[in-house]
């Protein structure tokens, strides 16, 4: 079973990597995003440190969101998901060995970027390393739930809008908790802990469940 | 006694069951409405603690809030049971619930907005109610756009199930997430919702309407059912057999309309 996990994994990541300059497209498109708010927002000190956690946040919601597209199309389109879906092993385990090679070639590249967004927006070190975190524990979240909408949606005509319909309301818990913890880390003297804990569990919940719901919509899809 | 618990499961029984039904509940709607209504309006103070007439919009306001989150129960419940049963009957009711479930959203969100700037002085605020019902509508409004996009029936009625069913975990999920983890850090506008607090002559027409509503919602989804099995089952010969539908071909076939 989990000889099936590694295979998937592995030749998710070699394939991604062959054709690095995909990942680098997401890098670059949250680098943008983030800094096209203080061009328009206004560029003072406070200013930014009260947006900052907030668009942070949101450009990397945008950013997943638009990397979706990707999790399954390209194998869709040369059929090698439906031998996956044939597959006697479960395909939960193949469809979480997908989600896990999608994060770290879309998600964990924004967490180790978001230094960037700490000097672009004036944050103190201590926030920098809680943004870290925060994304660290979050952005699973984001490639988990998204699975589901990036499977219901496989091979529809304009695909990439509905995706980002279906998925974007779906994020928000995470979006107040991730955005709350950078806020409270810059205000003296108040735990972060709950935001933490709480994203924690969201993450938790969510790996737990979303390959078992992805492979469900994957074998409606492909019916 | 043997019931055949699936009899009106099959699109062709429940069809003419539904056009007896709906007459009826229209006539209950109108009743309830009116007379919920009536007694609200005109049977009730006119004076609210410290709100004035404007609190009367909490017959339209509540009854219309209670039915979009049930609603949205309801589909789920439908959406459910045809992905365990497999009955093509259940997908069409969910999705004829959807349109009515969207449409009581707006509404509890339109008079919602409408009584917050009477009594809190602005249309909207970022408190946890009004921002999950928010989300509720987009909810809805991801379930309709992923049911559309679709071409496929059997394939639109099963994702889309799967939709709601993943919606139904989150909602009370994004409901605490907006609350905040202290509360004593950020006040609430909306009051908690209680039935104990509120007086009984209110109670009467509040929940007399919300049955007039419920009632409207029964009508206008049996309506939608109908017109989806109608599409559905276009090419089969009961429902060429209709007399609406016969007459119709007849007509056509003589030229009678042009």
């Amino acid at each position: 079973m989990f000889r099936v996990f590694w295979v998937i994994l592995k030749r998710d990541l070699l394939l991604a990597l062959r054709r690095s300059s995909e990942i680098f497209t997401v890098l670059f498109f949250f680098i943008v995003v983030v800094s096209l708010f203080p061009l328009g927002v206004g560029t003072e000190d406070v200013v930014l440190k009260k947006i900052a956690p907030g668009v942070v946040w949101i450009a990397a919601l945008l950013a997943s969101t638009l990397a979706l597209d990707r999790l399954f199309s390209a194998d869709y389109e040369d059929g090698t998901l439906e031998k996956i879906v044939l597959a006697p092993n479960s395909l939960s385990i193949s469809v979480f060995a997908k989600i896990l090679a999608h994060w770290l070639l879309t998600g964990l590249p924004l967490v180790l970027i978001s230094p960037l967004v700490g000097l672009f927006y004036h944050l103190p070190v201590n926030s920098v390393l809680v943004m870290m975190l925060v994304l660290f524990i979050g952005t699973p979240v984001l490639s988990m739930l998204g699975s589901i909408a990036a499977a219901l949606t496989l091979g529809l005509r304009g695909g990439g809008v509905l995706v980002s319909l279906l998925v974007l309301p779906l994020y928000l818990p995470v979006l107040v908790y991730g955005a709350g913890a950078i806020s409270t880390s810059m205000e003296p003297g108040v735990s972060i802990d709950p935001y933490i804990f709480l994203l924690t569990a969201f993450s938790m919940l969510s790996i737990v469940f979303s390959p078992w719901v992805t492979a469900a919509a994957l074998k409606i899809s492909l019916e | 006694m043997k019931i055949n618990w699936f009899k009106y499961s099959a699109p062709m029984s429940f069809y003419p069951l539904a056009g007896k039904l709906i007459p009826l509940f229209w006539i209950a709607a109108i009743a309830l409405i009116l007379g919920g209504l009536y007694w609200g309006f005109f049977k009730t103070a006119d004076i609210l603690n410290d709100q004035k007439q404007y609190y009367r919009i909490i017959y339209v306001h509540v009854a219309s809030a209670w039915m979009a989150m049930w609603l949205y129960a309801m589909m789920v419940f439908w959406a459910m049971i045809g992905l365990i049963l497999n009955t093509r009957l259940s997908y069409v009711l969910a999705s004829a619930t959807a349109i009515t479930g969207t449409v009581m959203t707006i509404i509890a969100l339109a008079t919602g907005a409408i009584w917050g700037k009477t009594s809190w002085g602005t249309y909207w605020d970022w408190d946890p109610k009004l921002t999950s019902f928010l989300i509720l509508l987009f909810v809805y409004i991801g379930y309709i756009a992923l049911q559309s996009a679709i071409d496929d029936v059997r394939r639109s009625d099963k994702a889309s199930a799967l939709l709601a069913l993943v919606g139904l975990v989150l909602v009370p999920v994004i409901y605490q997430a907006v609350n905040c983890p202290d509360p004593t850090e950020c006040a609430s506008l909306h009051q908690e919702s209680s039935l104990k607090r509120i007086d009984p002559n209110i109670l009467i027409g509040m929940l007399v309407t919300t049955l007039g509503f419920w009632m409207y919602s029964f009508a206008t989804t049996l309506m939608r059912a109908r017109i989806i099995v109608l599409e559905r089952e276009r090419s089969t010969t009961w429902v060429s057999k209709l007399p609406e539908i016969e007459s119709r071909i007849n007509n056509t076939e003589t030229g009678g309309e042009s």
